[in-house]
């Protein structure tokens, strides 16, 4: 059976598609969880990682949840909206 | 102190006539409380203009959290900067909505110190609502609120704070503890509460009996009402008295049950319950004289929502029964409801709500895929039913 991938390396890959995309795409929880799983493999990866790798994403304050008529996950940024 | 005061003609009617005004509450808080005050002269210029003077905020939050802060700003900062944040805080409200006076007071406090000092109780999901607060006075209040006892609830395309009648604590038609159950899935879903995972929102409501107090066949997601499996009981002394003091049991209670399946010669009441609705109608019409079965448990339905983005679902009964008793954790319905997630996540769009999710795919696909065999209960009609496809009547013609 194969090694199970580590939170982290889980965690530093969804950093990384999330940043990689800013502006261009808003991810939700489900699509960072489907594509990890294609990334790491079903054999190495699954849902209670990726749901593991998110809390410690948001934990830390890498991340944050985003409300924009959906709930996403993204990187900490100002937003039009905010006043000072 | 209110600095300025505002002039608020077009507000000011909404505080004639009989009923309770917002508008008194907002004046009364604005004695106090800047923020309420300015809230005063936004209002009335949106009044005068016909145009609503906020910005939703998507960011704002608290660590760890995704949902139960509602972010939103004043497109006028400038001419009201005591409001130019006003932001939502859900708080989970206890299961049936008790409290202690002290509870409230509390709760009160901490919003004076860090928010407008305007509450609404209850939201439409149930939660205890404050409304207005600033960015930074969101993690200071949220700790104030944890120290109390208290938690955000559900926002977002998240579980949402469950919600439930008052069931066994006051009432006696429950057929289950709603209040234990729903301080249940509110532990068992924290996760899924406070960290948005779905395609959109999904909310649990329980209810004792079919009388449904908290509407639940039409307000949530996933619906869990309570009902009975056995005979109604029947007090035929009872049944004479309210006779006697002029009900008129034919053309109240026979007439309207929609089983039509009681009878009344004048001394006795007959039901056939094996064609009774368990609509409620002739319980609540004569309470001392019938009552809810013995064998008790609840029906989970699937699917209900208001009208958003679609229009309004009522829910499809999934369960017909299932008895109701604790420990909760070995029901059988945990692996019924994760698997409905798994699918929805799996397949939902975005903003669908699990209702329209079902909609799209059929309901005979939908609980193919949850594992659940198809049940007479699940239709409302015999022969009136687009859901159940028969294949093995199909096979056997085309053999
Ligand atoms: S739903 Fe039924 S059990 Fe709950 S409060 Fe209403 S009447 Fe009572
Ligand atoms: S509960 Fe409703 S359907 Fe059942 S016997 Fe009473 S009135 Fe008829």
């Amino acid at each position: 059976m194969a090694e199970k991938v580590s939170v982290s390396e889980v965690a530093d890959a969804m950093y990384k598609m999330i940043k990689d995309t800013m502006g261009i795409k808003k991810w939700k929880a489900t699509d960072l969880q489907k594509a990890s799983i294609e990334l790491f493999g079903a054999d190495r990866c699954d849902k209670q990682i990726c749901k593991d790798a998110i809390k410690e994403l948001i934990n830390s304050g890498r991340a944050v949840y985003t409300y924009f008529g959906g709930s996403y996950i993204e990187i900490p940024h100002d937003e039009g909206a905010k006043n000072i | 102190m209110a600095d300025q005061k505002y002039e608020t003609p077009l507000l000011d009617q909404l505080e004639s006539g009989e009923w309770p005004s917002f508008v008194k509450e907002i004046k009364m808080a604005a004695e106090t409380n800047q923020m309420a005050n300015s809230l005063l002269g936004l209002l009335e210029q949106s009044y005068e203009e016909r145009k609503g003077h906020w910005k939703h905020g998507g960011i704002v939050g608290v660590m760890g959290y995704g949902g139960g802060v509602i972010g939103r700003y004043t497109d006028l900062p400038e001419k009201y900067p005591d409001i130019s944040h006003f932001h939502t805080m859900r708080v989970n409200q206890p299961a049936g909505w008790f409290y202690t006076a002290e509870a409230l007071k509390q709760i009160c406090d901490v919003w004076d110190r860090y928010g407008s000092g305007l509450t609404n109780m209850h939201g439409s999901t149930g939660d205890i609502i404050l409304l207005g607060t600033r960015t930074e006075n969101l993690e200071p209040a949220f700790n104030e609120l944890t120290k109390l006892g208290f938690d955000l609830g559900g926002s977002g395309s998240a579980v949402r704070t469950p919600s439930c009648c008052c069931g066994m604590a006051r009432c006696e038609w429950a057929c289950y503890d709603t209040m234990a159950l729903t301080y249940y899935i509110t532990m068992r879903y924290q996760d899924e509460l406070h960290r948005p995972a779905f395609p959109y929102k999904m909310k649990f409501k329980m209810s004792g009996c079919p009388n449904d107090c908290v509407a639940s066949i039409a307000r949530a997601d996933i619906s869990i009402i309570g009902t009975w499996r056995d005979e109604i009981q029947i007090n035929q002394e009872e049944v004479r008295n309210y006779a006697n003091n002029g009900v008129d049991i034919y053309k109240e209670i026979v007439l309207n049950c929609p089983g039509k399946c009681i009878e009344w010669n004048g001394n006795e009441l007959k039901i056939d319950d094996s064609s009774c609705r368990h609509c409620m109608h002739c319980i609540n019409v004569m309470p001392k004289a019938l009552a809810p079965g013995k064998d008790r448990g609840a029906t989970i339905l699937v699917g209900s929502k208001a009208p958003i983005i679609e229009g309004a679902l009522l829910s499809s009964v999934l369960v017909p029964f299932i008895k109701i008793e604790e420990p909760f954790d070995d029901l059988e319905i945990w692996e019924l409801i994760d698997n409905m997630f798994d699918l929805w996540c799996e397949e939902g769009k975005n903003r669908e709500r699990i209702g329209e999710f079902i909609q799209r795919v059929g309901l005979g696909n939908f609980i193919e895929a949850v594992g659940l065999p198809p049940m007479p209960e699940m239709i409302a009609h015999p022969r009136e039913n687009p859901y159940i496809f028969y294949e093995s009547f199909f096979e056997e013609e085309e053999e």
